[in-house]
């Protein structure tokens, strides 16, 4: 069962990513021009997705979506991932009043609402973009990676690989770079993949309130539209939400099965 | 005790502090003049100037802090720039309650679901029940409430016809599927957690003596298995209710629920940043208090808590 599911996950992974690098490409995805007869047209054999609001053919705007969820996913997490990491292994490493001051903040971020703090930096910005985006979801995303890096290093600063490292003259930061983090590696990795997750759910999210950028064919934007007009046109949100809810539940699997190989010691 | 109660209001004192300072700095630092944004570009410097007097936006950045800390002290957080001599207090208090009522529904629905959920998946653990609670438990843990509101919608109002849609809707039946869909996820991480507490319980020793007594099953599992569980459960509910309160702001937008979250993001759309700045700052400070009493609760209730963490 969990290596059926682990499959799954790669599966469903390698489809998104897919569609996400490739999908602008596909005939018709950029550049279509809507029609007006097609529009709010349920799916046919024609179109399996139908047609949104304004004529665009639905498959087409949730391929769309798939790159904005990607490039947000990815990136989010690569800069909460680096600079959590970096942080935790720098509150770990000095312990101390480094790593009192660091707690402290790491406390505040947590016992706060993140996507509040996210709702707020994009509350003020005009026409929010999606590095806008990124930016207001890795505020409060990296805490994770520096909790799970600090306590890994507390229980590695005083091994003996690294008590022979500063031995040898080794300055702090070399051995951060060249020990610590290494030995924390697969524990990263495995925390990011839920994370990519987790962010591809909040950029909907955000996107869903409309507080996203404009005209975006974002998955949590093509909801919001098409629940104003559920009780007719029952695709239009069903469809984008589907493809949501399946890209999540595969990274969250894969995530599973990655966290069994890589890092049993994380297995609740 | 008392040490461990003091730290945890101090601390969170410290949070709220925080996350104050941060909700303002973020507000006020953001490249983009809030006065352009309101006025649109061609506005006259003239206007521009009158209205940033007004709102004291020409004062330096610090002295605007501490005026607003002194306020938002007093439970004064402004004006809303739109509703011209209207507190942004009062649109809170306006419309606070429908969110509260929003809450707590979804709470007791989440904690009614999960108790029976819960334990019947683990009186009948291993069999096709169990496998299927698990499973929609799992559903319900990683489907986002913005895809959940439709297809709720989809399938109650348009297919089953169950309940009026949500802009016809009146009284209690208005509340039943917000509530639901806000409640959902709670609902299903409390089942996983009482299936695994119930089971934990029952292999106790003192439930074999009930059963030795000849107590009948529903006696044994209901009043010796649940009561010892119920003190956990209500505590780990309650730490979530303060994510209920922020997971209503994507729930009252499914529903166009008139709450705080869809006054949050009218303001946003209008661009009116004390009520934006209100908001967003009372939510949090609930966030913190409700948290920081759940704490207080649970090492009342559990000696081992606080002599752990101390």
């Amino acid at each position: 069962m969990q290596r059926i599911n682990y499959i799954a996950g790669i599966v469903i992974i390698t489809a998104f990513v897919f569609a996400g690098i490739f999908g602008p490409f596909m005939p018709g995805v950029s550049g279509e021009q809507p029609s007006i007869e097609n529009q709010l047209r349920p799916p046919s054999g024609e179109a399996f997705f139908g047609y949104d609001e304004s004529g665009y053919n639905l498959f087409h705007r949730i391929i769309a979506g798939a790159r904005i969820a990607l490039v947000v996913g990815l990136f989010t997490t690569l800069i909460s991932a680096f600079t959590g990491s970096l942080i935790g292994a720098v509150s770990g490493y000095f312990g101390g009043i480094t790593d009192e001051i660091i707690m402290r903040i790491v406390d505040i971020l947590m016992s706060f609402p993140g996507i509040l703090l996210s709702i707020s930096i994009i509350a003020v910005t005009q026409n929010p973009s999606y590095a806008m985006i990124i930016f207001a979801l890795s505020i409060t995303s990296w805490v994770p990676y520096a909790r799970l890096v600090r306590s890994q290093t507390l229980s590695l600063v005083n091994r003996d690989f690294v008590v022979a490292a500063r031995a040898m003259g080794a300055g702090d930061f070399y051995i951060i770079r060249r020990h610590i983090l290494p030995n924390c590696f697969n524990s990263i990795i495995v925390q990011a993949t839920f994370g990519v997750a987790a962010a591809i759910i909040a950029e909907s999210a955000l996107s869903f309130l409309g507080i996203g950028p404009q005209d975006s064919s974002s998955w949590g934007a093509l909801i919001d539209s098409g629940t104003q007009y559920l009780l007719i046109r029952w695709h239009l949100a069903f469809f984008p939400g589907l493809f949501l809810f399946i890209t999540v539940m595969g990274m969250n699997m894969f995530g599973d099965g990655l966290r069994d190989k890589l890092d049993p010691r994380l297995k609740m | 005790m008392r040490d461990y109660i003091l730290r945890k209001i101090f601390i969170s004192f410290l949070t709220v502090l925080g996350a104050v300072s941060l909700v303002f700095f973020i507000i006020h630092m953001i490249p983009g003049d809030p006065v352009e944004n309101m006025l649109g570009e061609q506005a006259l410097s003239v206007d521009k100037e009158r209205i940033r007097e007004a709102l004291g936006l020409n004062r330096p950045l610090i002295e605007q802090y501490l005026v607003f800390l002194k306020n938002a002290a007093k439970g004064d957080l402004g004006e809303s720039l739109y509703r011209k001599g209207t507190k942004v207090s009062e649109l809170i208090a306006e419309r606070f309650p429908n969110t509260f009522i929003l809450a707590v529904s979804a709470m007791l629905v989440a904690i009614s679901v999960s108790l029976i959920a819960g334990i019947l998946s683990a009186i009948r653990r291993g069999t096709i029940t169990d496998s299927l609670i698990m499973a929609l438990s799992g559903f319900g843990i990683s489907v986002p409430a913005f895809f959940l509101g439709p297809l709720l919608l989809l399938v109650f109002c348009r297919y089953l016809k169950w309940l009026p849609p949500p802009a016809s809707a009146e009284g209690i039946l208005s509340l039943v599927l917000p509530s639901v869909t806000l409640g959902f996820a709670l609902a299903a991480f409390l089942s996983r957690l009482i299936r695994s507490q119930m089971l934990e319980v029952l292999s106790e020793d003192y439930i074999r003596t009930a059963y030795a007594k000849g107590l009948s099953k529903r006696v044994v599992i209901l009043k010796h298995a649940l009561s010892n569980i119920l003190v956990v459960v209500i505590t780990i509910a309650g730490m979530q209710f303060g994510s209920l309160l922020t997971g209503a702001i994507i729930t009252e937008r499914v529903f166009a629920w008139q709450g705080i979250g869809t006054l949050l993001i009218e303001a946003i759309t209008k661009r009116d940043y004390p009520v934006v700045q209100g908001t967003i700052i009372l939510v949090s400070f609930m966030y913190v208090v409700i948290n920081l009493l759940t704490d207080i609760f649970y090492a009342v209730i559990d000696p081992r808590i606080r002599y752990a963490k101390d």
